[in-house]
């Protein structure tokens, strides 16, 4: 391997690194600012232009606080529901044989290219106008409860785990939710953390759903509140992109505090494995 | 002694389970571990399918809670009082476009910087960081982001100066559609290089030693050992990359403020929502959801003929 190829190599890695970072960068710049300034210069501003005063601006007008906690009943109960039933169906798929496993794997693996986008007229007629839960927690949640990806993710990692185990387990009188919380559950927890990172995103990100479901501002996950004010309010602020930036950046935060917090219990070949079934 | 229990316990449980039912297989506890996930399949997603597809059929209104009213199947009617309206053949066409610039941007800079990362030693950890959290963040709080760097007078026109497209780029209606297509790819990357990275594990490193010692250089062991080895991942990042084009949503809806300018970046899924939600036509709707999933499907079997190979 020739220096001038590392080298080269190293360049395109930095470039690329750099492409994706400074949006970041300008994100948390910006809702710091006291004045919006586009120019060049601006990315690096005087300490003098500092200011938290965007933050309370976009408190102000969207309530970080409700929208914060309905973004987290909403992920919570996904993550719950996930983390339970999902573990249940990785678990019988990797380890118990029974009619309809097949079957259920093969659904598992569909699931995941059906467009939700298909499925939201259905959906919404259902959910809101059939079972009434149009602006309940209920509702956000029901679309997104088992995240197919991290049932796979499960059943990938049960496979893994060597089938004397559950054999001796059995023999000696286990019965199979023993072995599973007992014996399974400590083994796979990697992929508990992979999974529930996985999962964190999805509800926690969301906004077509929720934003189609929730009319009322006070059951509005961050998402939703934060694109309303966007799309409506803030060309009436007086310093927009210094708002909306802050509320940018208390959407992206927990996300990549998190992810960089358990970004080495996350295994690429985990997602690869994965979506590859 | 031990062995001796040991046995006799086995033995007659291995008869006993012979002698039960066998319908539901060797441990038909595994479908009381996978019901509830059954079930929820059944609710949020067959259901819904086949429930779009009857209300695309469907003379369909939306009624008061149980309110019982005729609903008369119309055929194609629906069909065709959506692909008679000229937003509707757009937004397909602005998909078209989308796809034609992100799809081929994704696979070509993915699997790059995925095959530069694999060999790098130092700062692994905050490149693979760095490449993930676009895709790990709301779209919503990037697309922030986004619209005051591309704004008329942001920062990429401050650096662009008179090269700058003038409207700008997400209310100029050249610009928009590929605005949004590069945003997007930007946005997923971080996923697909994390797809190829776990790819690129399986290439045996022997091809790369029988390649060197044949006197391939960087480049060509790049095309003859590289490409061909994360084959599978390809495909699969083209299933991927081209099922979330076809579900564009947020980006239009926020970044080109509802598919602006005239129409020249709606998506189908934007115009499902205006026309079933907004409007009150859930059957048009649904209609324009169902060509779009099949169009969808057609071009994943494609993709699937043309790059899969044998796998």
């Amino acid at each position: 391997m020739s220096k001038f190829q590392a080298t080269l190599r190293s360049a395109v890695l930095a470039l690329g690194a750099l492409v994706f970072l400074f949006p970041f960068y300008y994100m948390i710049i910006g809702s710091l600012q006291t004045k919006q300034d586009a120019s060049l210069g601006g990315a690096f501003p005087h300490p003098s232009n500092i200011t938290g005063a965007n933050y309370s601006a976009i408190n102000d007008r969207i309530n970080l606080f409700s929208g914060l906690l309905n973004s987290g009943i909403f992920t919570a109960g996904v993550l719950v529901c996930t983390l339970i039933f999902g573990v249940l169906v990785g678990y019988s798929l990797a380890v118990l044989q029974w009619r309809g496993r097949g079957v259920t794997f093969a659904l598992a693996l569909l699931v995941q290219v059906v467009p939700f986008q298909l499925l939201i007229i259905p959906l919404y007629v259902l959910i809101t106008r059939t079972y009434g839960l149009g602006d309940n927690y209920l509702g956000m949640i029901l679309p997104f409860a088992i995240n197919s990806t991290a049932v796979i993710i499960f059943r990938q990692y049960f496979l893994q785990l060597p089938k004397e185990l559950f054999e001796a387990a059995r023999i000696d009188g286990a019965n199979e939710f023993v072995l599973l919380w007992r014996i399974a559950l400590p083994l796979v927890r990697p992929a508990l953390v992979t999974a529930a990172l996985l999962t964190f995103i999805g509800p926690w990100n969301e906004f077509l759903w929720p934003f189609l479901i929730t009319k009322q501002a006070s059951m509005q996950p961050l998402a939703v509140s934060l694109a309303n004010y966007i799309s409506n309010v803030a060309a009436t602020a007086s310093n927009p992109f210094g708002a909306t930036l802050a509320g940018a950046v208390v959407l992206a935060a927990p996300v990549v505090v998190l992810f960089i917090v358990f970004q080495r219990y996350f295994i690429s070949t985990d997602v690869g494995s994965s979506v590859k079934g | 002694m031990t062995t001796t229990t040991g046995g006799a316990e086995t033995a007659p449980s291995t008869i006993a389970k012979r002698r039960g039912p066998r319908i539901l297989g060797k441990h038909p506890l595994g479908l009381l571990f996978s019901a509830p996930y059954l079930v929820f399949v059944l609710v949020v997603f067959a259901y819904p399918l086949v429930y779009a597809v009857y209300i695309a059929f469907h003379d369909y209104f939306f009624t008061a809670p149980g309110a019982v009213v005729d609903r008369p199947f119309v055929g194609l009617a629906n069909f065709v009082d959506a692909f008679t309206d000229p937003d509707v053949i757009r937004s397909f066409g602005n998909v078209g476009i989308f796809l034609i610039i992100n799809v081929p941007l994704t696979v070509v800079l993915s699997i790059v910087l995925a095959s530069g990362l694999n060999k790098v030693t130092h700062l692994k950890a905050f490149y693979r960081v760095a490449y993930y959290i676009p895709y790990l963040t709301a779209s919503v709080a990037v697309v922030a982001v986004w619209l005051f760097l591309f704004n008329g007078s942001g920062l990429v026109n401050q650096i662009l100066g008179p090269l700058a497209p003038s409207p700008s780029w997400l209310i100029n209606s050249h610009w928009a559609m590929p605005s949004i297509a590069l945003f997007v790819t930007w946005k997923q990357m971080g996923f697909y290089i994390l797809l190829y990275l776990a790819a690129l594990q399986n290439v045996p490193n022997e091809l790369y030693e029988a390649a060197s010692t044949d006197g391939a250089g960087a480049i060509r062991k790049f095309f003859s050992v590289t490409v061909p080895g994360v084959r599978p991942a390809t495909v699969l990042v083209l299933l991927v990359s081209t099922v979330t084009g076809a579900n564009l949503f947020t980006e239009p809806y926020l970044l080109t403020n509802g598919g602006g300018p005239n129409g020249a970046s709606t998506s189908p899924v934007l115009l499902m929502y205006q026309k079933g939600i907004e409007q009150g036509h859930p059957d048009e709707a649904s209609a324009i959801g169902v060509v779009l999933v099949v169009l969808v499907l057609v071009i994943a079997l494609l993709q699937n003929r043309f790059a899969g190979g044998k796998d």
